[in-house]
């Protein structure tokens, strides 16, 4: 891996460069209220700490998504017919994201290999991620397979040192993002060996012992499944939304038809196991039909069924759904408490 | 240090853990610490062991009248549809109310949700809540990780600062223009009294909002609702909506467009006030759940003045007097309702 030492000066060049053919956006703050957005070359800020409150899946999971088109009106040669809707767009940039994010790509890359839009969102974008100097206190990146310093889902990683940055070239198209900047920038062996301290120093967790994903996918389902701890999650859960819709890993969408004035689109929306809708059946039947269900399937989702298919477990440990659960539902409790079944 | 939340804590875990020995409960419904320092977590406690965990503090935001009837219906003995409850009392459940929750215990037993027998009501006055979003603002971005409060102040801290404000600084909006802090149902009183409140000017931000011209007020409600990703923690946290099917959640007929488009968010948020008309009785638990920071509870607020103007009704105050919407007397005023009025023998009856 190449690593080089940019200052603040080669960041504004690159940036501007970037601008001229591709879009960037960052985590802006506004209003109290932080999101991601478009922003100039020269706007960037380092991003403050933690994560923004809306996760990057934003950009490979827009709400909605258009699926496909259609025309309603009789009239038209094609009416009824679909069209695919698979606008490829620029190329975009996104700055200043976090290790957990970046690592969600990653992990949604998983059951989403063979999806051609979520194929198209992640060809078109580069990620340019900032290692988080400081967690908060409810990061826990550690206990899920991540890092603080992590590079896993990024093209370009940067750490802050003095004087600039410290840049790990980790694509070829990050490599080609670089430019002359690549060949002439490299490191000295003594920043290069001040970023392997700073991952190792990284290393150091606080989590659970072992590897949580490991150990979870030893357990019977069905003993996870059976635990009495569930019900007094779901005293507490409102059954809202909240936790899967700033999740950068839940993904799950339902679809449906809109047609407004002869215009037809098919969408993919976010849907939520929260939501009673989520498993309806036709027939009326719904197999989570109680709320101490649907909090199961959300948790048994991201850490026994996702390991057991794909291998790690569906959290990146952002902490948004531990800050931002009305009811406090924290879900290093449950990974702890998953831990502790025999 | 002993302070009236403490002494609170301590009378609510008493008398939960009496209730639930003696066997006049089967759940008691309060709050527990939450993992955070700015959050308390809605608990159930079904042993009288468990009552040690309760804690009553400036943080319980969540309205626990929201969960009544789904912990009463849970506590039923399981039955098929259609066949009659068993021969003598349901199980009972032990619950905190301050003054607005105890009124939407109203509602929910005048809209026959629960039956005021099944509740033993813990009352206690509220001192009014925090608002963790100013707590946020006042830290300037930087994380809480500690909280601290008094009966008059609330001192936060974290990696490199500590703060402290008076409490009535961080207090929820709908807090700090309450005047019915003492609960209006209840089987014991907890703790000392708070007098009614008289609050200058309590519609301040509704006229202020009632004075923009259409368009400037069209543009902030946009701009209010501008981050809403419709993940219904508005609706869910509010004890109003108890629908087992919400109308944005239907599909058949689908009455709004289920993701992230203005027409539909304005829509669902635009309906689910409406819902709440003549019924909200401003607990701010909406605008506490929220995890974008929206304010919607001024949506619920203004129509709380309209009906305080047009019916001179507040909610939930009496079990016997009507919510002002769900009432209708033959002297009621039509003319806005009926098209045409003027014409005589119009469809729907003629003026009299």
């Amino acid at each position: 891996m190449k690593i080089l030492k940019l200052d603040n000066s080669d960041l504004k060049t690159l940036l501007t460069r970037w601008n001229e053919t591709r879009d960037l956006f960052s985590p802006v703050e506004g209003n109290g209220k932080v999101g991601w957005q478009r922003i100039e070359p020269l706007a960037f800020n380092e991003p403050a700490e933690g994560v923004p409150r809306a996760s990057i899946k934003v950009f490979f999971f827009p709400q909605p998504e258009t699926l496909l088109e259609y025309s309603t009106r009789s009239g038209d040669r094609d009416a009824y017919v679909p069209r695919p809707a698979m606008g490829k767009g620029r190329e975009r940039i996104i700055l200043g994201v976090r290790p957990c994010d970046a690592r969600s790509v990653m992990l949604n890359s998983l059951p989403f290999a063979n999806d051609p839009y979520f194929k198209v969102r992640k060809d078109t974008t580069l990620i340019v991620g900032f290692t988080c100097e400081r967690p908060c206190s409810t990061c826990f990146c550690s206990w899920t397979g991540g890092s603080p310093m992590g590079t896993e889902g990024m093209d370009i990683a940067m750490t802050k040192i003095e004087g600039g940055y410290l840049a790990a070239v980790l694509s070829e198209k990050g490599k080609e993002l670089l430019g002359h900047l690549h060949d002439t920038k490299e490191a000295s062996p003594e920043e290069r060996k001040q970023l392997e301290a700073l991952r190792k120093q990284a290393q150091k967790g606080t989590g659970p012992a072992g590897s949580p994903a490991e150990i979870l996918r030893k357990k019977a389902l069905m003993d996870l499944y059976n635990a009495t701890f569930w019900q007094k999650l779901a005293d507490s859960c409102i059954n809202c939304g909240a936790c899967t819709f700033l999740c950068p890993t839940c993904y799950c969408f339902d679809i449906q038809d809109e047609t407004v004035k002869g215009k037809g689109r098919r969408i993919r929306y976010w849907d939520s196991c929260m939501f009673p809708l989520f498993t309806q059946h036709a027939s009326g039947h719904n197999p989570r039909g109680q709320k101490i269900q649907r909090v199961r399937n959300r948790f048994m989702h991201k850490l026994k069924y996702f390991p057991e298919r794909f291998g790690p477990l569906s959290c990146v440990g952002c902490g948004r759904c531990i800050r931002e659960c009305p009811v406090n539902i924290d879900i290093r409790e449950v990974m702890r408490d998953l831990l502790s079944i025999q | 240090m002993e302070t009236l939340f403490s002494q609170t804590t301590e009378a609510i875990r008493r008398e939960a853990k009496d209730l639930l020995e003696s066997g006049k409960v089967a759940a008691f419904l309060g709050f527990v610490k939450g993992s955070l320092p700015t959050v308390t977590r809605p608990f159930v406690a079904r042993t009288p062991e468990e009552t040690d965990k309760l804690v009553w503090n400036g943080l319980c935001v969540m309205n626990l009248a929201n969960y009544l009837p789904g912990l009463l219906k849970s506590l039923e003995p399981p039955r098929r549809p259609g066949e009659p409850p068993p021969e003598g009392p349901l199980p009972r459940v032990g619950v905190i109310a301050t003054g607005c929750w105890s009124r939407n215990m109203v509602i929910q037993i005048q809209e026959n949700q629960m039956d005021r027998e099944r509740l033993v009501i813990l009352g206690v006055d509220s001192h009014g809540m925090i608002d963790r979003r100013k707590l946020e603002v006042l830290a300037g971005g930087r994380e809480i990780q500690s909280l601290e409060e008094t009966d008059e102040r609330v001192i936060i801290s974290g990696r490199d600062f500590k703060m402290e404000t008076a409490r009535q600084e961080v207090l929820r909006d709908n807090c700090l223009t309450c005047v019915h802090p003492s609960p209006v149902i209840l089987d014991k009183k907890i703790g000392p009294t708070v007098p009614e409140r008289r609050v200058h000017e309590p519609f301040a931000r509704i006229e202020e909002i009632e004075r923009m011209d259409a368009g400037s007020r069209w543009a902030w409600f946009q701009e209010e609702i501008a981050t809403c990703i419709r993940c219904y923690a508005c609706r869910n946290a509010c004890p109003l909506c108890y629908c087992p099917t919400c109308f944005v959640d239907d599909s058949h007929p689908q009455w709004v467009g289920k993701s992230i488009d203005k027409t539909d968010t304005a829509t669902f948020h635009i309906l689910r006030a409406y819902h709440c008309a003549g019924r909200c009785t401003d607990c701010g638990a909406c605008e506490s759940a929220c995890p974008m920071g929206i304010k919607m509870r001024l949506f619920t607020r203004k129509l709380q003045k309209d009906c305080l103007e047009l019916f001179a009704s507040e909610p939930g105050l009496d079990l016997n007097s009507p919510l002002p919407l769900t009432t209708y007397q033959p002297e009621d005023p039509d003319t806005f309702i009926i098209a045409g009025s003027k014409k005589q023998g119009t469809q729907g009856g003629s003026e009299k």
